[in-house]
């Protein structure tokens, strides 16, 4: 209870961290997740219960069908041991491609697509849904803060509220703040049209409310850690080389840096002779 | 080859004369190296080489994406994922070369508009600058098909609206668009045939970069005073230049390093701050986005596309003359070809005899202007379509045909030019004699 009013005050100070938005636009707040920045990296055990919430809550409507189970056992992933993983898999029933009948899954196989018609694959979700672009559409957000799809789920995951009193009772979808683009009453709307309240409705209903799951570590599985672990997630599915790819970069900056010294100064060398010819002579 | 007088390849050992007297590509390959280059070239003439390296660097990195990439609809990008998590280093490749599109376009610009601001398109060098604007109408379309390929949202609906543009022309553009696209709307046809031309026009663009590099190594390279080497005699000549390998190859290497230092960072941290989000949402004909944007380097010419609406006088006078066959779509997609085609005029337009920017006291400030221009029109095409951005779009298209048509035509005959340097060499000694300069030691 201590930690949930620690955690709440902690929220309302990091207010200025939020992207603010007019009424009509919708909150994403900024999160300070392990792999933003150059340096960082995805956290293991976040991801392993990010895969926890994702397999008890959001599989039973949405799919992952751009990622392989097998997946799960890679370094810079959720780094599950192999055994784990196939029992993972044996718990998923799949189509065979073969023969057309229902098997148990092996590490080979994909994630199973949306099991509901309307649910949308999660497997890019972090990084189709990137798209806030900060104060007039420069970009700065998501360059001086690393403000990404992840930001998003997670804002998305704990953005439903209170529906506001301007709504019709029976208007459809759930009341969130962070989704901008769901229906929206008309009644909510001033006279030139304009939203008076952030956030739309969405066709989803609210899937976490904190302490869906129980992890086996004993982590706190409030909603406020459970968003940001099941949005980490969901970034290393859309993005499963994060790590890796930010290592090359790391070695292509400092071997590219090391090569732009010699060639400086070969350059250097190179010219002098004729720069010092210029100096006598003018 | 070149005009300017130089040392010229003599094969020396037997085997070298058995080819060099069968084909001359060993006099070819040192008379390109050696070529006598302007010493008081500076920063801005490097773009020339991080271009070539770009294009070899996309060649190279699109070969290998090709070897993994299915061109169908339904698989198109599925196999984009699959190159994504299960190539080899296939993330690499692919954010490599998605953007090497925007570093080839960064250097375009600044190639252009050194050339510009410099006079690099005057007499007697109009054919290079033609072949250079060839090559980058022929980037700009590469750089469209090759955004269809991963067959997301963007791509589907870029395409729908890009080839929308062939459309609005009168008569005979249902056809065209019809045409293009292989089918009344986007789809297979039209990503197999994108497939196709994406793999096609890069080697038409590596062939056009050889003429590109011919013709001014006939002409002799332009140099930021604009004054030309002196040919009267070898020694003359000497004093002016010096040969390419090695004094150009290392700096423009440094400076190659450099940017790519940058591209290394961008591609390893931020690989998808230049693309867009959307395009990670497979195709879907039957939801539009609700903000179709080009990719970056299009916005200076997309905001001219939308700047002129139905309300702009210009238009409506078009409209009328034209008995209403200019309607305003048709007017935004001639503004937009003619927003480029002016550039490629741009020798013919410009009327001063001085070459450089730099001994242009009036000229300086509007090319400055023509900068800003640029970047504002960037801005502005990312923008909806809405005031005040459109108003900003039109004032910033309308200020890009001023400079071309009515600026670079009047200066010439207004403008004062201020003293030039009568030789590269006095020049190149005004600026490295005077400076106690710490790095000639």
């Amino acid at each position: 209870m201590f930690r949930k009013l620690t955690l709440s005050a902690a929220v309302a100070l990091g207010l200025s961290a939020t992207v603010v938005s007019a009424a009509g636009d919708a909150h994403v707040e900024d999160f300070d997740f392990s792999f933003e920045g150059p340096f960082g990296s995805y956290d293991q055990m976040q991801l392993q219960r990010g895969l926890q919430i994702y397999t008890e809550v959001c599989a039973a409507c949405h799919g992952l069908k751009y990622v392989a189970i097998r997946n799960l056992a890679d370094e810079g992933g959720p780094a599950l041991p192999e055994d784990q993983v196939r029992a993972y898999a044996a718990r998923i029933e799949v189509v065979d491609a073969a023969t057309g009948e229902f098997r148990p899954a092996i590490p080979a196989d994909k994630f199973p697509t949306s099991a509901l018609a309307e649910a949308p694959d999660l497997s890019l979700m972090a990084k189709a849904r990137a798209g806030f672009h900060g104060p007039y559409g420069t970009g700065l957000s998501q360059l001086i803060n690393g403000m990404g799809g992840a930001e998003y789920i997670a804002s998305l995951m704990a953005g439903y509220e209170e529906a506001p009193e301007c709504s019709p009772a029976d208007f459809p979808g759930s009341y969130n703040v962070a989704f901008a683009n769901g229906g929206f009453p008309e009644q909510c709307k001033d006279a030139e049209g304009h939203h008076t309240v952030p956030g739309s409705w969405i066709a989803m209903p609210q899937p976490l409310f904190g302490d869906d799951v129980e992890f086996a570590d004993g982590h706190d599985a409030d909603l406020h850690h459970e968003t940001q672990d099941v949005a980490a997630f969901l970034m290393w599915a859309a993005e499963p080389k994060l790590d890796a790819r930010k290592e090359a970069g790391f070695l292509g900056v400092l071997f590219l840096i090391l090569l732009s010294v010699l060639l400086y100064q070969t350059n250097k060398r190179l010219w002098a002779p004729h720069k010092a010819a210029a100096k006598k002579s003018a | 080859m070149s005009g300017i007088p130089h040392d010229h390849y003599e094969p020396k050992s037997g085997g070298a004369k058995w080819l060099e007297s069968r084909l001359p590509v060993l006099s070819l390959i040192y008379n390109t190296l050696v070529i006598p280059t302007p010493k008081n070239l500076n920063w801005m003439w490097i773009w020339g080489v991080v271009l070539t390296f770009t294009l070899v660097l996309q060649i190279i990195t699109g070969v290998v994406l090709v070897m993994h990439y299915t061109p169908q609809v339904d698989l198109a990008f599925a196999s984009v994922e699959h190159i994504m998590r299960d190539v080899n280093a296939g993330h690499m490749i692919r954010y490599v070369h998605a953007n090497g599109a925007s570093l080839f376009f960064v250097a375009v610009y600044f190639h252009i508009f050194r050339g510009l601001y410099y006079g690099s398109y005057k007499a007697p060098r109009e054919v290079t600058w033609i072949i250079g604007m060839l090559i980058y109408i022929l980037m700009m379309a590469t750089g469209f098909l090759g955004y269809v390929l991963p067959w997301g949202q963007m791509s589907f609906h870029g395409t729908a609206v890009i080839t929308g543009l062939f459309g609005a022309i009168p008569f005979i553009g249902e056809s065209i668009q019809t045409w293009l696209l292989g089918a009344s709307a986007v789809g297979q046809p039209a990503l197999n045939r994108f497939f196709s031309l994406h793999y096609l026009l890069p080697f038409l663009i590596a062939g056009l970069v050889v003429v590109h590099i011919w013709a001014f190594h006939s002409t002799g390279n332009n140099n930021p005073t604009g004054v030309e080497v002196r040919r009267t005699s070898k020694e003359e000549a000497e004093k002016d230049t010096l040969p390419f390998w090695p004094y150009f190859v290392i700096k423009d290497l440094f400076a190659l390093a450099v940017i790519l230092v940058v591209f290394a960072a961008v591609v390893g941290f931020m690989p998808n701050y230049l693309g867009h989000p959307d395009n990670y949402t497979p195709a879907n004909p039957l939801a539009t986005p609700s903000h179709i944007v080009p990719e970056w380097y299009f916005l200076p010419f997309y905001a001219i596309l939308r700047a002129f609406t139905a309300d702009v006088w210009a238009v409506q006078f078009a409209n009328w003359i034209s008995f209403g066959i200019i309607d305003a779509k048709f007017f935004g997609v001639l503004a937009m070809f003619g927003a480029i085609i002016v550039i490629a005029l741009a020798p013919w337009l410009d009327t001063s005899t001085v070459r450089s920017g730099r001994y242009r006291p009036m000229f300086k400030w509007w090319f400055a202007l023509l900068a800003i221009d640029f970047i504002v029109l960037m801005w502005a095409g990312a923008m909806p379509a809405e005031p005040p951005y459109s108003i900003i779009a039109l004032t910033g298209a309308t200020y890009w045909f001023a400079y071309f048509l009515v600026i670079l035509p009047l200066l010439g005959v207004i403008e004062r030019p201020t003293a030039r340097p009568a030789t590269i060499e006095e020049d190149f000694n005004a600026h490295y004699g005077k400076s106690t300069d710490t790095s000639a030691e």
